[in-house]
């Protein structure tokens, strides 16, 4: 078994008893990212001699006896909306191609403060809309389990370098589902921590109330581990709350004792693939056969979930792109032209269609004598998907459900239909709106080989127990350790 | 007689706060500095950065509005004291995120007024007027953009120094109604807050800046009146201009309003319209780019949470807020029997000097004669020494000496003595002896006869004053205090009335 196929704590174990040293690990992912990436184009930049320069820091600290993180010597591979100082950070963008930051984001200080080795960046969608990755400007990123097919999205890079054991883990951000939907896809865990857990700093902001950063992972106890080391206050982020972040790798192999699982019927209506509805509904089988039980809930109010979550995020959006101007850094049009005309041209060259049609949705739905009508209604339909979980919360410790109405669909299929497109998070947005904690793990595979993937959502802050769910039927199950083919 | 028309004026003015740093980043807020020295990601606008509100800044908000009478945050439908950031939209070079981050339904303070004094005859009359708040509110400033001027079309130059500066900008209602008034509310303003350490409020450096909106009624003759356009001036760059450009906009509407016949001049008909004011030429000008009628897209940052303002708050910044000038004004008149006006130029010179006056006047025990002489004599010398009170060479206590010692002598004696002091650093009594100016002892008998010699000298003087000439007598009074160098005025004054009605 080559170092590659093995887990972060694995990895971890394996250095500190000096069965390997973090140059080999990161020469053996780096072997994986030059053998798979002509297939899978999950990564936009990755600086060879640069993991092999922090490797060696990580060894020469190990080797002083000096204390190290509990990441030392484990690849992360980062997605590209998060800021790298002194590497080029782009979301994928014509608009970003030569932008670098000169700050990194707060979970990569919290990365290297740990001894993690930044792997590279990873591909997405165009500033993280999209559900397919294919709104990349700079590549499409193919889904390991069938290169035919999109890895999802926005964080595709992330879950298909995870998915292709390029890298042991990832982080990624979820605004409406791009990090449990691409999970799902590709058939690995994948995190969306409480709104507030994980700071936003140098995180390059889509739709700021919905955005947090977090895990991709091959099991739940990697994504446990690495969500332990981003999470945490920081002062930067106003919305990042002080509270302390529990070791929830401590903790994960504990069962939950009298487990009640909510079901709601709006995730089992109309549009969901009968093979993920006979997986998930295999799943929580499972769980019942464990002792849990499972709990009729209602989610009224979660059919405007995916209408409400269209409004505000391109409303966040089209302010949050202004500042893509061309004036100040990014790319300015070279066509002579008047200030408007300069702006104009350089956010029409500088942004791909996806990403304009909802900056234009976003100005529209927040332009006098509409804002009433769309923004400000769907700020109420938010809050009524919030009161709908704190409800059933009462009735429950988890929701379940499918993560996404189908498996991974075929690259170009949706390209021309947005609405379709959207259709594939409507599992996954009101748990943004509602600024819960969700997570996708697999839960088996279609007949065509492709990976489905269960839903969990949980209360506020409560990752850890959610965890020790999740782990609950990862430990009984061997979903996660099938490899792709790629 | 009937006014032909009443000008209506509400001012919007923006004042920098006196923070070490920015409103939502760590940059030095500071003016002066070399070109975009002082920043970074934050008021740079770079991608991932956030903004994290200044305390500080917010405290001296409240400090100001409560000084204008303000409520705190007091919304319908929100918990008291609940208020909140909005982002206003719109694309200029010199706002890095093409949105600043402001206050737009919830503003943190409004409902407030300000009290000035409005005077017919300033030396005399004093009536107190309240110009209402509409709402006071935190924002953060733009950058500031350097066009090229000379015609040959060079690159525009952007400095962002000035990027994320606390601003609060207070509108107040249109319920000023003369140039004089405006100024008068502007020097109000700026007095307050530079005494509660809110602003330095200096227009020349752009800490405090302020537009004008205008329009005029014109009284018809069936009781009712009409209204002209309202017109935004923008462009004011001292109190000066803004009272010139208030009284030439006035001017102008009603003479748009004279030369429109067909009723289209009229509030309600018309856009807002803004109008800049060139100072060189003394006149409002339309702007060449006429904005179109903006659309900010307001709605809720939402990298900032909500602030909730407690009552411990409001109570902490009202406890360390002090006396401000219109109650100081109050308590000097009632405390020391000072006229309005006095009191006035008092208050205006700052808390500084009158904390000195107070000390001069507990010294001599009499407040009115403590201010005649700071009038008379230290006011000037500063201005002449281009000092400030604190550097003042002479403490209070010596100066109530100097008063104590100095009481019979003339003005023009006491300007004399104390510029020896000044000068060599001397107190009253070496500056007495160095140059021989004393009070000298007298006899009345003696000196009324020389008042009588100097009355019956000057017949004219004597006709003039029986005619109502009041100058008359001081000419007289002039002639005797000249010829006895030393006597005191006060007499001399009664003796020349005595000898005059004699005459
Ligand atoms: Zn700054």
């Amino acid at each position: 078994m080559s170092l590659a196929d093995k887990t972060a704590a694995e990895l971890v174990a394996l250095q500190a008893a000096g069965g390997a040293s973090a140059a080999e690990v990161a020469d053996a992912f780096l072997a994986a990212v030059r053998d798979r990436e002509p297939k899978l184009r999950a990564f936009v930049s990755v600086d060879e001699a640069e993991v092999k320069r922090q490797a060696a820091t990580v060894d020469a600290k190990r080797r002083a006896g000096q204390p190290l993180g509990r990441l030392a010597g484990v690849p992360v591979a980062v997605k590209d909306v998060l800021c790298t100082r002194g590497v080029r950070t782009t979301c994928s963008s014509k608009i970003l191609d030569n932008f670098v930051p000169p700050y990194d984001a707060h979970v990569v200080e919290r990365l290297k403060a740990e001894d993690a080795v930044i792997l590279g960046k990873t591909n997405m969608d165009e500033f993280a809309m999209g559900s397919s990755t294919e709104n990349s400007a700079l590549q499409t990123t193919r889904n390991p389990w069938d290169t035919d097919r999109i890895p999802g999205g926005s964080s595709g890079g992330s879950a298909a370098c995870v998915a292709g054991r390029q890298a042991p883990v990832s982080l990624g951000t979820d605004t409406g589902g791009s990090i449990r939907q691409p999970a799902a896809l590709c058939g690995v865990v994948g995190v969306k921590p409480t709104y507030g857990r994980v700071s936003r700093y140098g995180l390059v902001a889509f739709a700021s109330s919905l955005d947090q950063i977090g895990p991709f992972a091959r099991d739940v106890t990697d994504a446990a581990l690495l969500l332990e080391a981003v999470a945490g206050h920081d002062r930067r982020d106003s919305t990042s709350v002080d509270r302390p972040v529990p070791v929830y790798t401590r903790t994960v192999n504990d069962p939950v004792a009298g487990l009640r699982i909510g079901v709601p019927k709006e995730f089992f209506g109309e549009g969901l693939d009968p093979e993920v509805e006979t997986a998930v509904r295999a799943a929580l089988k499972e769980y019942e056969k464990r002792g849990a039980t499972l709990v009729d809930v209602s989610l009224p109010h979660s059919p405007y979930a995916l209408a409400a979550y269209y409004i505000v995020a391109p409303a966040e959006a089209s302010s949050n792109l202004a500042r893509f101007d061309g004036m100040h850094y990014g790319h300015r049009t070279k066509q002579k032209a008047d200030l408007i005309g300069t702006y104009s041209k350089s956010r029409g060259e500088g942004f791909g269609k996806e990403v304009q049609r909802r900056i234009m949705i976003g100005t529209y739905v927040l332009s006098s004598g509409y804002k009433d009508a769309y923004y400000v209604k769907a700020l109420k339909v938010r809050r009524l998907v919030k009161k709908d979980y704190d409800e059933a919360f009462e009735r429950c410790d988890v929701v379940m459900g499918p993560t996404t109405p189908t498996a991974a669909f075929r690259i170009g299929e949706k390209s021309d239909d947005p609405l379709a497109m959207y259709l594939s998070d409507v599992y996954t947005v009101s748990c943004n709106l509602a600024g819960i904690p969700g997570m996708s793990i697999p839960c088996g595979f279609t007949a065509g080989g492709l990976p489905i993937g269960l839903q969990l959502l949980a209360p506020p802050f409560e990752e850890e127990k959610m965890f020790r769910i999740a782990r609950m039927y990862e430990s009984v199950t061997d979903w996660h350790t099938r490899r792709p083919g790629v | 007689m009937a006014e032909t028309y009443k000008i209506v004026i509400g001012l919007e003015v923006h004042v920098q706060l006196l923070t070490k740093t920015k409103l939502f980043c760590g940059c030095r807020n500071k003016f002066g500095l070399p070109p975009n020295s002082a920043t970074c990601p934050v008021c740079l606008g770079l991608p991932g950065s956030l903004p994290v509100m200044n305390r500080e800044a917010f405290r001296l908000a409240l400090k100001a509005a409560l000084a204008l009478n303000c409520r705190i945050a007091s919304h319908p439908g929100h918990p008291p004291g609940f208020t909140k950031w909005d982002r206003k939209n719109y694309y200029y070079p010199d706002l890095p995120k093409n949105y600043q981050i402001s206050q737009y339904d919830l503003p943190f303070s409004h409902d407030g007024w300000l009290e000035i004094n409005v005077a017919r005859d300033p030396k005399k009359e004093f009536t107190p007027k309240r110009i209402g708040i509409i709402r006071a509110h935190l924002e953060e400033d733009a950058g500031k953009n350097t066009h090229d001027e000379s015609g040959r079309g060079g690159d525009t130059r952007v400095d962002l120094n000035r990027t994320g500066t606390p601003l609060l900008e207070i509108v107040s209602h249109p319920d000023l109604n003369t140039p004089e008034e405006a100024i008068t509310y502007l020097e109000e303003v700026r007095l307050m807050l530079r005494e509660l350490g809110v602003s330095d409020c200096e227009m020349q450096e752009g800490s405090l800046r302020c537009d004008a909106n205008v329009n005029i009624h014109v009284p018809q003759p069936d009781g009712t009146h009409h209204e002209t356009p309202l017109v935004e001036i923008k462009n004011l760059n001292s109190f000066r201009a803004v009272g010139r450009a208030i009284k030439y906009e006035a001017e102008r509407q009603y003479e748009e309003f004279r030369k429109d016949t067909r009723g289209e001049y009229r509030f309600g008909k018309w856009l807002k319209e803004t109008r800049g004011w060139d100072d060189t030429r003394g006149q409002t000008e339309g702007q060449r780019h006429k904005e179109e009628a903006a659309d900010y897209r307001y709605f809720p940052d939402p990298d900032l949470v909500p602030v909730v303002v407690s009552q411990e708050q409001i109570a902490a910044v009202k406890a360390e807020m002090g006396e401000l000038p219109q109650q100081q004004r109050s308590r000097l008149v009632g405390q020391y029997g000072l006229t309005a006006y006095d009191a006035g130029v008092l208050t205006a010179k700052g808390r500084r000097t009158v904390a000195y006056f107070e000390a001069v006047a507990a010294a001599v025990g009499d407040g009115k004669t403590a201010a005649n002489r700071m009038s008379d004599l230290i006011f000037p010398a500063l201005s002449d020494r281009r000092e400030e009170i604190d550097a003042f060479p002479v403490p209070p206590a010596g100066f109530a000496d100097f008063l104590k010692k100095t009481g019979p002598l003339s003005k023009q004696d006491r300007v004399h003595l104390l510029g020896h002091m000044l000068d060599h650093g001397a107190d009253v009594d070496r500056a007495m002896e160095a140059t021989g100016i004393k009070p000298q002892t007298f006899d009345e008998g003696t000196l009324r006869a020389k008042v009588a010699e100097a009355v019956a000298a000057n017949p004219k003087a004597v006709a003039d004053f029986k005619k109502g000439k009041d100058a008359a007598k001081m000419s007289i009074v002039g002639a005797v205090m000249k010829a006895n160098r030393g006597v005191p005025n006060d007499v001399v004054r009664r003796l020349v009335d005595e000898e005059l009605a004699k005459a």
